[in-house]
């Protein structure tokens, strides 16, 4: 029988949050304020290459954020913790004393801004998983004979708030992620994601199906393009790449105000995209807290761009005091954790025969700037890539490099947004599970400029 | 740092006598940022990370368990749940872990000026204020920033096999920021780029970067790209600080040469590699000029260490000597599933992560050229700094990078400043086009705190040394306009 690290029993964290955030209520004195956020997860990652378990294990994790603020100077202290009340008791003593030293070298910081309004908020989503190695024993049977390399992540992951003031928020999310490609050679590969609250099985065979109908594709000879412009399909995943470019300080209030957001000319109005493009920061549809670092609430929803139009940014408090602008929910990165972006008419049934004669692009791959001011941007074609004469899919294609800008695909290029939208699970594990999300539809461009 | 140079251990006997190997390795990193953004001290964060990653070998099964709980119970939690990852994956493992090495390391590693006095937190701020401050020469800045990072950390590994290395770094991260924005457009010039300066040691380090008065170079510098010409279109020389070269290597010799990509590890989330097992030992990778090595042992370098997360020794080889690809990054593991020679380059993140193949210090060894001789020897170029742009495909073949700044060169001499430099190319072909290599007197040593890889997905540490190098018929472009 495999381990898994015991599933805590139902509310076991949450009452350790609530104990720890008792602990600072004690530890703080008059004239001080704290502000503390929790982030956990006890989480199994099962590591998989050739149709086998390359790394299986096990992470538990516990961070907490301490903010001590005294006046308008304040300072963080992020801690990891044991679990044990005991130890964890002394580390947050130890804490609050170091940032009451800390406060003593600060100047007074004009920006400080944090909620006062107790807003209390209590969300747990998600039920028990099956054990890893029973999931991972129907991946690996169901990929009998191909070449599967991926990776599986599942378990709870914990989101906490408390202040001085007396507000608790919590988020609990038990998920799973698994991410795997089917390799034909080479770099000739079908990517799927199957990510959710309850493992289905009849989901994933239907998945794992259509991954190897693509992946026979796959098998035809593939074509090589010469550098040009080309009609263009991009797929729901494909489009979560620009997504993400576009979350890189695209709506961001502060980087608008000092014109570094690859989107200010929009904002200026010195570019344009066409009336379809909608996008929103959706924390009401997504997976991310209800609330933020500061402990604001989050509104339901934020437009971002409306009719092709920029409407609003993301504020932090902190840009917030220091342009004179209201905060909207936003943490310091403002960036979108649950980017929405509007659904369009096209039929997803319908993209090939909209394509008709042009390449799908199933995904793309490290994307970066080649122009922000001008939201150019460059980046690779990567694993399930056709080429589609006709509305009928002829060949998969060698990887290419486009440069581009969102003005141009997103503006007069843009023929068709498809009327289906897909939500698309961060997959991210960077130093913790992510809970951010993209709804995003397919597009259809007119042309496209491919580079290398 | 108590727990991490002496944890107390559970009782080992009760696991070992049914386990083939097992391994522990603590990690306790503090680390302070000081940030002052537009004349305002942004409030200080400090972080303490504590916490051990088990790993075991059981009847050919491999496991690991991470927590940050390092108590006696904790471990032996850890340690189990490791051991039964071990046993339940046994039959399904893609490796046959009676097949690993089982190392037994011994020593200490501290970095350059570990225990030197610093700053106080007041005089960082004092100082980064100052460069702040003189960053601010006119209303087309439009933002600012000057910050420094401070990292401590031990690392302890122990091994059944007796192991018990214990190391300990000082890193430190200064970087300076301008933003100037004018005529439409928006330019930011940055000291050697994102955090492009992070190094082992203190405050040695500002000093041999100057960072003390960039900041009113930089914003000179900022205020004359936004007004530039584009950088022009056309088949041309290049000429790349090392501000850029460090990207150029990490991208297009570091990645491809990872033996665990070469092996199909990463191909569902960083990628595979055009280079294949049969290249090594006589594949021509660039021109002669080309000389690569992996040295962990250069002191101030980034991720310099005495013994990897697994144990092995830290040794410079070269991987690339003459253009002719001679071993791939690959650490103990994948040199036993690869049969092929390798680096001392198994690591981890964090205590949260397991080790896999990583970069670590990737150098381009010196030539005999001074900056102004390669220059000169340029009819018609460009010279670029500071990398702003990074893109490859997944088998780090197909690139794009983009500079902050660059220069044209027209019959040996530097001409005018141009912005949005670009150029792109195909690894396996750009450096055999490698013809001048900067002497020993314009390498720099610089790096990256934040190489992203694995899944569960980590950020590491990476070195990087270089000189400026010339490279020849190069496609270049330019922004938008």
């Amino acid at each position: 029988m495999a381990p898994r690290e015991p599933m805590p029993a139902c509310g076991a964290v949450e009452a350790y949050f609530h104990d720890l955030a008792a602990t600072l209520d004690d530890l703080i004195v008059a004239g001080e304020t704290y502000l503390a956020r929790f982030s956990a997860e006890a989480s199994d990652f099962v590591r998989l290459n050739r149709g086998r378990v390359r790394q299986p294990g096990s992470v538990v994790q516990r961070f907490l954020d301490v903010e001590l603020v005294r006046g308008t100077r304040h300072a963080t202290q992020r801690l990891s913790l044991s679990g044990r009340p005991e130890a964890d008791r002394a580390l947050l003593t130890a804490s609050i004393a170091a940032l009451r030293t800390a406060l003593a070298d600060l100047q007074e910081d004009p920006h400080l801004l944090y909620s006062t309004e107790v807003r209390s908020s209590h969300e747990v989503r998600g039920g028990p998983l099956p054990p890893a190695e029973t999931v991972i024993e129907t991946v690996l049977a169901a990929a009998d004979g191909v070449d599967l390399v991926g990776i599986y992540a599942g378990g709870p992951v914990y989101r906490g708030f408390a202040n001085s003031l007396g507000q608790r928020n919590w988020h609990e999310v038990t998920s799973f992620s698994l991410q795997w490609s089917l390799y034909h050679r080479a770099d000739k590969a079908v990517k799927t994601g199957f990510s959710g609250f309850e493992w289905n099985e009849a989901e994933f065979a239907a998945k794992m199906a259509g991954a190897r109908e693509r992946l026979a594709l796959l098998a035809q000879p593939s074509r090589t393009l010469t550098p040009g412009n080309y009609r263009a399909y991009l797929t729901p995943s494909a489009m979560e790449e620009i997504g993400a470019m576009l979350c890189w300080g695209g709506f961001s209030g502060r980087a608008q105000k000092t014109k570094q957001s690859c989107l200010f000319r929009l904002r200026d109005g010195a570019a344009v995209l066409d009336p379809s493009i909608g996008f929103s920061e959706d924390t009401a549809h997504g997976m991310a807290p209800s609330f933020q670092d500061e402990g604001f609430t989050r509104p339901a929803s934020v437009p971002l761009v409306v009719e092709g139009k920029m409407a609003s940014s993301l504020v932090s408090p902190r840009t917030a005091r220091e342009f004179e602008l209201s905060a909207n929910g936003a943490n310091g990165a403002e960036s979108p954790e649950s980017l929405d972006m509007a659904a369009g008419k096209l039929p997803t049934a319908n993209v090939l025969a909209a394509l008709d004669t042009g390449i799908y692009v199933g995904n793309l791959w490290y994307l970066n700037f080649s122009d922000r001011p001008a939201c150019r941007l460059t980046g690779m074609t990567r694993f399930a890539c056709f080429w589609v004469e006709k509305g009928k899919i002829i060949a998969p294609v060698d990887v290419m490099r486009f440069d581009d800008s969102v003005f141009r695909l997103f503006g007069e290029q843009l023929v068709a947004l498809t009327a289906e939208r897909e939500l698309l699970a961060s997959s991210d594990t960077y130093r913790a599970r992510s809970v951010s999300s993209m709804c995003l539809p397919g597009a259809v461009v007119r042309d496209m400029a491919f580079t290398l | 740092m108590p727990d991490a140079d002496r944890p107390a251990l559970p009782d080992m006997a009760s696991l070992t006598g049914a386990v083939d190997f097992w391994s522990l390795r603590f990690v306790d990193e503090t680390a302070e940022t000081l940030t002052v953004r537009k004349n305002v001290a942004l409030p200080p964060l400090a972080c303490r990370e504590h916490g051990a990653m088990a790993t075991v070998y059981a009847e050919g099964g491999y496991g690991y368990a991470a927590t940050s709980d390092t108590s006696p119970a904790g471990l032996a939690s850890a340690l189990a749940r490791a051991s039964a990852w071990a046993r339940a994956t046994a039959k399904r493992a893609l490796i046959d872990a009676r097949t690993l090495p089982r190392p037994a390391p011994r020593g200490e590693y501290a970095s350059p000026s570990f225990h030197a006095p610093t700053r106080s937190r007041r005089e960082w701020f004092d100082l980064l204020a100052r460069e702040s401050r003189e960053s601010a020469i006119d209303s087309r800045i439009v933002d600012w920033e000057a910050s420094i990072e401070l990292h401590t950390a031990t690392h302890r590994l122990l091994t059944s096999a007796g192991g018990d290395v214990v190391q300990h770094y000082r890193y430190m991260y200064p970087a300076l920021s301008v933003t100037a924005h004018a005529e439409g457009d928006t330019q930011t010039r940055t000291l050697n780029g994102h955090r492009g300066i992070c190094q082992q040691g203190a405050d040695e380090i500002l000093a041999r970067f100057g960072f003390v008065g960039s900041g009113r170079r930089l914003a000179e510098e900022a205020l004359e790209v936004v007004v530039a010409p584009n950088c022009p279109t056309g088949r041309m020389d290049v000429l790349l600080m090392p501000d850029q070269m460090i990207l150029q290597i990490h991208e297009s010799v570091g990645h491809p040469l990872e033996l665990d990509r070469i092996l199909g590890d990463e191909r569902n989330f960083a990628g595979t590699s055009f280079v294949t097992p049969d290249m090594f030992g006589t594949y021509r990778y660039g021109s002669e000029l080309l000389n690569i090595t992996f040295d962990p042992t250069r002191p101030e370098e980034l991720a310099s260490y005495g013994w990897d997360d697994d144990g092995a020794r830290a040794e410079k080889v070269h991987l690339i000597r003459k253009g002719i690809l001679e071993r791939p990054l690959g650490s103990a593991i994948s040199q036993s599933r690869a049969g092929l020679p390798g680096t001392s380059n198994s690591r981890a993140d964090s205590w949260n992560r397991p080790p896999i193949d990583r970069m670590a210090n990737l150098n381009l060894e010196p030539g005999d050229a001074t900056l102004a001789e390669m220059i000169a020897g340029i009819e018609r170029g460009v010279l670029m700094e500071t990398n702003s742009s990074w893109s490859i495909d997944d088998s780090r073949n197909k690139f794009q990078f983009g500079c902050e700044r660059g220069r044209l060169i027209e019959n040996g001499k530097l001409g005018a400043v141009v912005k949005n430099p670009n150029y792109r190319g195909i690894s396996a072909s750009f450096w055999r086009s490698l013809a001048r290599v900067g002497n020993e007197d314009t390498l720099e040593v610089l790096g990256s705190p934040y190489c992203g890889k694995g899944e569960p997905n980590q950020v590491i540490r990476v070195g990087h040394a270089s000189p400026p190098c010339v490279f020849t018929g190069v496609d270049v472009f330019g922004g938008e306009g």
